[in-house]
């Protein structure tokens, strides 16, 4: 009998407490849980390893690729890009650097590279180096250069990019990320015109979705998006795509980057 | 709220659970245990004990979150402060497979141990714990179990 | 040859923390392909932890173990400098064993 009362109690006792804790604070607590043990890690491991390796035809690595901080520096350049390239002179983000580096230092096939498949082959190993790149960047304060000519264009090519509405049900990326305050079921939106914070939106991508147990860079965050507004996608590593993480990446300055994150 | 009848039917349940996956004491095992993680709904797994069955126990918690935001990945834990554990198992009831992982421990580790489970629904998550003088206990919590929105 | 875990060996007074990441599908064969036909079950079973050699903790897994795999336990008494491997054998036959040293 006393069994019972105390295991009544305890039910109640829980019950309340449950409905004290609103749901916004049980996934965040859910969050908090996954956060040490990200599987992110084992793609940065994977990362780095195809960053020191030798490979393609002319069997090189890629450690001489300038992300924009000069040859071989990695620590500090995920939180800089996109931005003016003076060899391809282009503003070109991390997936397009990387596609430039490997086709000019190690002799592959860049167009093959961003036709293929998401998570597969080459575009697996694209996501373990942009897990790797951003997590040499971790907790740095997002820092895109604007200083360039070229680099205001692409901003202004991102912004109208971003509220442009087409497809069939005349979406824009505004629609979902243009105001505060937006949500998609218990998923809160970022506003993307503007610094949504720390490790928040543009701050918080390449990541690990456990939902898929995948590893997604931006390109792929945005053909996702792409794909949500039942709009086809720009093309992988193209200059609209690039606009967009100008458009973001500036918008975001000072935020935070806790790339690779997880994600649900 | 628990009734009595709640509580003995989950203590049935989990005992039944139990038994029919062969993992009470006096069963040897050997290898991968096939039949345990074969073993599907609590109800099916009815059996007769040769123990007074195991008991809800304060002295084993289950650790989780409430809500989880992707049954995928859902992190989930077993502990003991009973002394001579031999056996932490983690069950989640509505899996099509109720049994997720059970670890044998040593004298040379924590009775603790933390891992990540699939499930399939909102469920009750059971950490079972047995210990060297045949005592079978558990603790139970329940995890709802969500859809998200568009992932990002 | 599967890729390797990550495995972290934390030592905080007289216990060690171990975390480790394991890279696997951990496919519960219950999917079904685009084509309909059932992705054959792919699974982590059986894991053991070492301490110096020693066996410490043994597990049995099934496919309800989430995909790319987190284990957290505590080794008593291990000391910085102490020699932690892990080792999983799956469904397939495969196995993996890393190591780690205690930080």
């Amino acid at each position: 009998m006393r069994r019972l009362v105390i295991t009544t109690a305890l039910a109640v006792a829980s019950t309340a407490g449950f409905a004290q804790k609103s749901t916004a604070d049980g996934i965040a607590e859910y969050r908090a849980m996954l956060a040490d043990g990200n599987p992110a890690e084992l793609f940065e491991a994977k990362g780095e390893d195809l960053w020191k390796k030798k490979r393609g035809p002319k069997n090189a690595s890629l450690e001489q690729c300038d992300l924009g901080k000069g040859p071989g520096v990695v620590k500090g350049a995920w939180v800089e890009l996109p931005r003016w390239f003076a060899d391809t002179k282009r503003v070109q983000d991390l997936e397009s650097r990387l596609l430039t580096c490997m086709e000019t230092l190690q002799g592959l096939n860049a167009a093959e590279i961003a036709k293929a498949p998401f998570g597969k082959g080459e575009q697996a190993n694209m996501e373990a180096l942009a897990a790797w790149i951003s997590a040499e960047s971790r907790g740095a304060k997002m820092n895109l250069p604007q200083g360039h000519a070229e680099e205001r264009r692409m901003y202004e090519l991102g912004k109208r990019a971003f509220f442009f509405r087409g497809g069939p049900m005349d979406f824009s990326c505004a629609s979902c990320h243009g105001e505060d305050g937006k949500r998609i079921r218990l998923q809160d939106l970022p506003n993307l015109t503007k610094n949504p914070g720390d490790g928040v939106g543009f701050a918080a991508w390449p990541a690990y979705r456990v939902s898929s147990g995948e590893m997604w860079s931006m390109q792929r965050r945005l053909n996702d998006c792409y794909r949500q507004q039942r709009f086809p996608y720009p093309g992988y590593a193209s200059d609209v795509t690039i606009s967009l993480g100008v458009y973001m990446g500036v918008n975001a300055k000072g935020a935070e980057s806790i790339a690779p994150a997880i994600k649900r | 709220m628990q009734t009595r009848r709640d509580m003995l039917t989950r203590s049935a349940s989990v005992a039944a659970a139990l038994a029919g996956l062969g993992l009470l004491p006096q069963t040897a095992l050997a290898n991968w245990s096939q039949a345990a993680f074969e073993a599907k709904t609590l109800p099916e797994l009815m059996k007769a004990l040769g123990t007074s069955g195991p008991a809800e126990s304060k002295d084993v918690t289950i650790t989780g979150p409430d809500i989880a935001e992707n049954g995928a990945v859902v992190p989930v834990g077993a502990a003991t402060t009973l002394p001579n554990v031999k056996r932490l198992l983690l069950l989640v009831e509505k899996n099509p497979n109720m049994l997720a992982a059970m670890f044998d421990v040593t004298d040379a580790v924590e009775p603790s141990i933390s891992t990540r489970v699939k499930m399939g629904q909102s469920s009750n998550v059971f950490a079972v714990a047995i210990t060297g003088d045949n005592k079978v206990l558990y603790a139970a919590k329940e995890i709802k179990v969500t859809l998200g929105g568009c992932g990002g | 040859m599967a890729d390797p875990m990550r495995i972290r060996a934390q030592a905080q007074g007289d216990k060690t923390t171990v975390r480790v990441l394991m890279s696997h599908e951990m496919e519960t064969g219950q999917r079904k392909d685009a084509a309909g036909k059932t992705i054959p079950a792919w699974f982590i079973q059986e894991v053991s932890a070492t301490h110096n050699g020693k066996p410490v903790m043994t597990a049995q897994w099934g496919p309800s173990v989430a995909k790319n795999p987190f284990l957290q336990f505590t080794i008593k008494g291990a000391k910085a400098g102490d020699k932690v491997a892990i080792s999983w054998k799956d469904n397939r036959g495969d196995t993996r064993t890393d190591e780690a040293t205690v930080s």
